[in-house]
Parts: C-alpha cells; structure tokens; sequence
C-alpha cells in the first residue's frame, strides 16, 4: 500500500465514522434506545452538536473528495513517477517500478462508492442550502432530499462494509 | 384529523418526488429566497391590549377541530418502556397551557411598571414561526414544512412524533399525540410515537386570503398580521408610543411573531415549564450551521488546490 494511499484511508475511514454517527443521530433514536446514556456519549442526543459535527465532517469530506479526484486525475494524465514518500515506502524500488504500481482504474465496488458518495454530496449540498435562512424548498422536494440522502447512506454503508470485509480497494 | 396514509403510499410517494423533484431540472428554481413581493408574513402582539378573554384561544380551537387527532385506544405497546405515552385526547379542555389541542394559550404575567404601579399582563402565545425555524429545517423526515410566507407547520400525514421539533425549538412549542399518524403503519413499537401539533396559523383561511381565526375573532384587536417590514415599521412606533419593549426581532435570528410590551420583557413573572413557553433572549441556533456552509464551499476547493500542490512539487523533484 503507498504512503499516501494508507493516511488518506485512515482520514477518510475517520470522517466515516464520525458523519455517519452524527448523520444517524439527526433521528431521534440514541436518547430513545439508551445509546445516549453510555457515559461519554451524551452528545449524540443533543441535536445541534450532532448538527454541527456532521457539518464540519462534510466539509472535510468534500475537501477530501476533492484532494482525490484531482489526484487521481492528475496522476493518470501526466505522472511521470511516484512521490518521494511513495518510494520509500514502496522500498527502495526503482521509480519506474513503482510507477506501474500506481492505479489507474477504478473497481466496481469503488464505483458503486463513489456513487453514493457523489449522491451523498448533492442531496447533501442541497440540504445545506435549504437550511440557510429565507430559502424555502417544496415540501416534496425537502422529503425527497431527506430520503435519497438516507438511502444514498445506507448504500455506502453496505458498500463500504463489504469492500472491508471482502478487502476490495477502491482502485487497481 | 387528516385521513392517515398507507406505509406503501407514503413511500411511492415520497420516492416518486424525489425522483422527480431531484433529477428534474426544478430544483435550482425551487431554492427560491424570499423576495420582496413574497415577504413572510408577521403577526405583531400588543400586549398592552389584550384582556385575557381567551376569545382567540376557543377561535383556535373551532377553526382547527378538523385537524385535531383522534387516537383509537389502547395505543400499540411501545419498546424500550422509556418512551413515553403523551395523551391529551381526553384533556381537549386544557387551556392553560400548549397542547396537542391548545395550539394557542395565554400566559398570565405580572409585572411591576416604571410608575411602580403592579400589573397583570395576558399574553397570546403560540408558535413563534421562526424566520428560519430549526423545527422545519431539522425535521429528519421532512414532515414539518416553511412556506414562503413565513408560516410553519406540521404535516400530520408524514410526521413520526419523534419529538425532534419540540427539542430544536428554543421554547419547545411542538406537543406530541400518542396513537395517531403514520408511525402506526410502520414499526409502531419501535419507531415514531404520534404527531406533533402547533399552531399553523390557519394556513388554510390564509390561502383563501382570509385571516388566522385568533387575529380575526379578538374583540381588543391586539394582533395584527402583515408583510415583514410594515410589521417591524409598526412596531417600532408601537414601541417608541408605548415607551415599550419588543420581542421577536432578534430572538432565535428572528421570528414572524413579534410582541410589544409595556414593561421589559426580562422582568416579567410568569410560570414556565411545559407547555408554557418562555421570554428570554434567544440566540440564533441554526447561526452555527449557516455558518459552516461556508466551509462547504472552501472545503473542496481546498482540497483540490493540496492535490494540484502536491502534484507539482512531485513534477519538480522529477524533472
């Protein structure tokens, strides 16, 4: 596994994590099911800070988003090599070597991932931009986001626990 | 009460306008900010002239019947025991405080004034239709619903009780039905328990260009209902008249009820608890999302700028 590859995991595993515990407390259920009761877990009833968390783990997931399709991008037209860090850690191989370990297609898993995430990202956009002051969705509109996003959810979630347990990479 | 819906309908339903709604090319149009001709309604509250009569609080009630639940008992058992079973259908006579069947009360203030004369003061309180109420933009379902002319409201077809509106809610206005709505033809034992009421101000005689039974039926013509800026114009001069206080323009980032009283606001007495809202300065909770939205968007481009940087620091060092 390259350098980059391995850090951007654990990121993006913990954004995961986080967005979707705080996505799952925007429902009404932590407090109802005693969840909320587990010392240390008390925030996950209080709706604002579950609010603000899944904002802010939004924000780094887009951020994050962007960082990989702008390299992945780049690196597919126009790399000539790996990064330094990526030849060490790829040990003390040649450049070009590791060069042709570099990925350059995507697997279906990874697809299907990135789908929902693309899905996730609009409805979600949109949902942001719904709950700023003075704009107002139709209410068919507001029900749709609120399912597609759950669903688009529950996709990746799937997705995401089988590529874990069948180790399947985003990339080949 | 509205007519309940099947658990099937509710979901081709709600899947059909999602799909319609997002991959159709009127979602951008459906974003729409208020504009001047469509400027939220507010209802200004003169405190000074309101008698206590309760006329407005029984014209509520008529005006509304046909929207009241009417839960069949014994209500489904509901798992964990925590949960509370909330039942007012056989208290539909309690005024004295919000309800499912209240959706308007008045509280009953004391107050003493700069002439240090002490007085009671009977206050009309409902939902305060937030200008931008977390109980609509924080409903996970979708089932509480902003229209553009500032009014909100419960959709009772949709909404699961899950209570989330009233605890959003700086004064926590939303009160819960046990046994009835849409949680009964889903997993009744486990998820939803009712649906939240609250005022809506009569958006059914405002649709006909009628006004809220309350504002329409008050002997003391203490409501007055209008466009956003000639409401605050009018309340300002109420104000600078009375040499009054007003409540509602900053509270919660703005509300579309706003309040005019003699005395300040902070030094009224009056009971609080459930039910019975309070008058205290309210910051503006959805401030932190609205805030946040900006690094949505310097988020990504963030990102991309790191992945460009990256990029060509690697190009040098291969060169």
């Amino acid at each position: 596994m390259l350098y980059h590859f391995t850090a951007r995991r654990t990121v993006y595993g913990l954004i995961l994590f986080f967005i979707v515990l705080s996505g799952f407390a925007q429902m009404p259920i932590f407090d109802r099911y005693y969840v909320s009761d587990i010392p240390g877990l008390g925030w996950l009833a209080q709706f604002y800070v579950t609010h603000v968390i899944h904002y802010i783990m939004a924000a780094l997931l887009l951020g994050l988003c962007a960082y990989v399709a702008v390299d992945f991008f780049l690196y597919r037209r126009f790399s000539t090599g790996a990064s330094r860090a990526d030849r060490k850690s790829a040990g003390n191989r040649s450049s070009i070597a590791t060069r042709n370990s570099l990925p350059t297609r995507i697997t279906i898993s990874g697809m299907v991932k990135i789908g929902a995430l693309s899905g996730l990202v609009v409805t979600g956009c949109f949902m942001v931009v719904k709950n700023l002051s003075l704009v107002y969705f139709p209410h068919g509109v507001v029900i749709g986001l609120d399912l597609l996003h759950l669903l688009f959810g529950m996709v990746l979630l799937g997705a995401t626990a089988y590529t874990w347990i069948r180790r399947r990479t985003w990339v080949v | 009460m509205s007519s309940p819906i099947s658990r099937r309908h509710f979901l081709k339903t709600s899947f059909f306008a999602a799909g319609t709604a997002i991959a159709g090319t009127g979602i951008a149009k459906a974003a729409t900010p208020a504009d001047a001709d469509k400027e939220p309604l507010v209802t200004l509250i003169d405190i000074s002239r309101c008698i206590g009569c309760e006329e407005c609080v029984y014209a509520c009630q008529d005006a509304n019947a046909h929207k009241f639940a009417d839960p069949k008992k014994p209500f489904p058992r509901m798992y964990p025991d925590r949960v509370p079973v909330e039942d007012w259908s056989d208290r539909r006579d309690v005024t004295d405080r919000l309800t499912p069947y209240t959706w308007l009360y008045i509280q009953y203030a004391s107050a003493t004034t700069k002439e240090g004369e002490n007085i009671t003061l009977t206050i009309p309180r409902r939902c305060m239709h937030c200008a931008n109420p977390p109980c609509v933009k924080l409903c996970p379902w979708g089932a509480a619903k902003q229209e553009t002319n500032g009014l909100s409201r419960i959709d009772s077809q949709i909404c699961l009780g899950g209570s989330k509106c009233k605890t959003v809610c700086p004064w926590e206005i939303p009160q819960r039905q046990t046994g009835v709505g849409l949680y009964l033809d889903l997993l009744p034992a486990f998820a939803g328990n009712g649906v939240m009421y609250k005022c809506d101000r009569c958006y059914q005689k405002i649709e006909k260009g009628e006004q809220p039974a309350c504002i329409e039926v008050c002997p003391e013509e203490v409501q007055t209902i209008g466009k956003r800026s000639d409401m605050i114009r009018k309340a300002s001069e109420l104000a600078k008249e009375m040499d009054g206080y007003i409540y509602g323009l900053e509270e919660n980032g703005g509300t579309n009820t706003i309040y005019v009283s003699p005395v300040p606001f902070d030094q009224l007495v009056y009971d609080t608890g459930k039910g019975k809202p309070h008058l205290n300065p309210v910051k503006d909770t959805m401030a932190d999302g609205s805030n946040l939205a900006l690094a949505m968007v310097i988020a990504p481009v963030a990102g991309a700028a790191a992945a460009v940087g990256k990029f060509y620091k690697q190009m040098k060092e291969d060169a």
